[in-house]
């Protein structure tokens, strides 16, 4: 679907008339990324973060298949595989570091990604399914980043997978069998590794799917934009192509130079030294920390210290942990404000930007420090805040605030009045 | 079937054809979920036997049983003074040193080297480790602290530091599992 003035795919050539006959997938291409997807015109940088989501998963399934022809799943070799193929192997280093950075940006990118749908309201109808279809693609994200830093085999692979397995033993009863099931043994070994690639390996193109599901949900409505006003008239809009491919063009370029920086001058500043020492399973490192972009929610797992009546602290942290992710699934019904743009929220902006971000920051800052006060008391304390945000203050802000007047339109929003506007020339 | 039933041979057909999918469903499920539980050759890791000859009293050391840690610790006098000390019924998981030891043996406390919360090594069966503000053993994950009987006092862990199944094959061999 689209709006009624789309430009339509006319082939010109004999062989493209052809093709559409038979298999319209040009025309799909037309209609979703080129000229026959209009988009609205005053979209600002933060949209640019969908494209880049898309440029990462593009480097780490590329990267991650020359990774996967060099590396061996085993435990007696799998951590000299990972280092032969950085030493040895032609341009290897280049793949690992840019694979393993690769994992990072894509959280920078993804996280920047989710905190405009938090700003900007993209969550709301009819996008709610959008944001349901994005809260999915985040969690498998996570489980493939969790199994990717399994599989060299260094200290923090080996606990890490440790710990985070152990989480399933907090469930009662069956969580002692599930957790050995999931291994296939009674402590990462090399069933576990084994499984771990296989998922590792699978798990970015079950992501591929849903991003196309995603993007699917996304264009039956159309972009949202920084005022959350709808679109609508033809004056709201520019054709996808070229103006949003050439600005999603740009920031790509941005998203290169700094990644490159990364690659080039800092790439293991994001690791953790203690994954360059082979896995040790009598030994755990003194500091164990997931990789920076879990630390949020590593943070909210270690903030529950005492049993909640009959419910185990051991539980509490585990259910609190994937809680937190999945309070985003009801998040378009939590807030019920019409008003989707932050901008037009005076009360919501200053709970988003003075709330909602500093605690976010504090677990972020705790999930990576040790298990020791005053970190634990600063993460419950954020923990709380968290929850309550999106709990109490998101329905009762909602009910209670007084927005900003809206503009009338997306053209009135850039020109001062609906009139001004020319349309766009077409890329015809 | 007749007709005068109600029930057409098409009902019956489609039941008993969608019914037949279900149960080729489940058949071909359980060995693709059962194919990921331990396999024979992980199951079949065992006994241990541990030489505990030269442990001397406050020292402990760590075995290995099923690819995971056992500490193997003889306590001193005060240890053990330490841990009857605690009234047991105030503890999280109520255990007596008795109940964790073997009768004539209450010197010696074998348990599993794996943190009750998430599976951790906890410090303090190493020479020179932090023991924790209990005397017993530190996990330094998420701070557990546990007392010179290995319960726990401290810090998110639910239970107390396993005791696997061990005997004593003669005073200074223990064969665990």
């Amino acid at each position: 679907m689209s709006f009624p003035w789309a430009n339509e795919y006319q082939p010109s050539h004999p062989f493209m008339k052809w093709m559409d006959e038979k298999l319209p997938l040009p025309r799909l291409v037309y209609n979703s990324v080129g000229s026959g997807y209009p988009v609205p015109r005053n979209l600002n940088y933060f949209w640019n973060f969908g494209f880049l989501a898309l440029i990462c998963l593009v480097i780490q399934i590329v990267t991650g298949i020359v990774m996967a022809m060099h590396y061996a799943a085993n435990t007696a070799v799998a951590f000299d595989t990972v280092e032969m193929t950085v030493r040895d192997v032609n341009w290897g280093w280049l793949m690992r570091y840019a694979h393993a950075n690769g994992a990072s940006a894509f959280f920078v990118v993804i996280y920047i990604h989710i905190f405009r749908g938090f700003y900007y309201g993209s969550y709301k109808a009819p996008r709610e399914m959008v944001w349901l279809l994005g809260v999915v693609i985040f969690l498998l994200m996570m489980a493939t980043a969790f199994m990717g830093y399994v599989l060299p085999w260094g200290q923090m692979s080996f606990w890490g997978a440790k710990v985070i397995t152990g989480l399933f033993s907090a469930i009662p009863f069956v969580g002692e069998p599930l957790q050995q099931w999931l291994l296939g043994g009674f402590a990462p070994d090399n069933a576990a590794l084994n499984r771990f690639f296989s998922l590792h390996y699978l798990l970015p193109f079950v992501i591929v799917g849903v991003v196309i599901l995603h993007i699917w949900a996304l264009h039956i409505p159309g972009s949202s934009n920084p005022t959350g006003v709808e679109v609508k008239s033809e004056s709201d809009t520019v054709p996808f192509y070229p103006y949003y491919i050439a600005k999603d063009g740009w920031a790509v370029g941005a998203f290169g130079f700094l990644f490159c920086m990364m690659l080039f001058f800092f790439p293991n500043a994001l690791g953790h030294p203690d994954n360059y020492i082979p896995a040790n399973p009598m030994s755990t490192p003194a500091h164990i920390v997931p990789e920076w972009y879990f630390w949020p929610f590593y943070a909210v797992l270690r903030a529950f210290t005492q049993d909640f009546f009959f419910i185990p602290a051991k539980l509490m942290g585990v259910l609190a942990m994937f809680g937190a992710i999945l309070v985003w699934f009801f998040l378009p019904w939590l807030d019920k404000s019409p008003v989707r743009s932050g901008s037009y929220r005076p009360t919501y902006k200053k709970f988003f930007w003075f709330g909602l971000i500093p605690a976010m920051l504090v677990l972020f800052y705790c999930g990576g420090a040790p298990a020791a006060e005053p970190y634990v008391m600063m993460s419950q304390l954020a923990a709380l805040y968290y929850f309550a945000h999106f709990l109490i203050i998101l329905p009762v802000v909602s009910a209670i605030e007084k927005p900003l007047p809206l503009p009338y339109s997306i053209t009135e929003a850039v020109l001062g009045k609906d009139e001004a506007a020319q349309l766009a020339p077409t890329a015809r | 079937m007749a007709e005068e039933d109600g029930v057409r041979r098409r009902d019956f057909i489609n039941i008993a054809a969608v019914s037949a999918a279900g149960v080729a469903g489940v058949g071909v499920v359980i060995p693709l979920v059962s194919q990921m539980s331990a396999s024979a050759d992980v199951l079949a890791a065992s006994s241990t036997e541990v030489d505990i000859s030269s442990i001397k009293p406050g020292q402990a050391i760590k075995a290995v049983f099923r690819k995971q840690p056992v500490f193997v610790r003889n306590l001193t006098p005060k240890e053990i003074a330490e841990a009857n000390a605690v009234d047991a019924a105030t503890l999280r998981d109520p255990q007596t040193l008795g109940e964790r030891t073997k009768e004539g043996k209450e010197n010696w406390l074998i348990t599993m080297g794996v943190c009750t919360h998430l599976g951790c090594v906890p410090l303090g069966a190493g020479e020179g480790e932090a023991k924790g503000e209990f005397g017993g053993y530190f996990c330094p994950c998420h701070g557990s602290s546990y007392d010179t009987a290995a319960r726990i006092r401290k810090g998110p862990a639910p239970k107390n530091l396993e005791v696997p199944e061990y005997e004593f094959a003669s005073d200074t061999v223990v064969k665990i599992g």
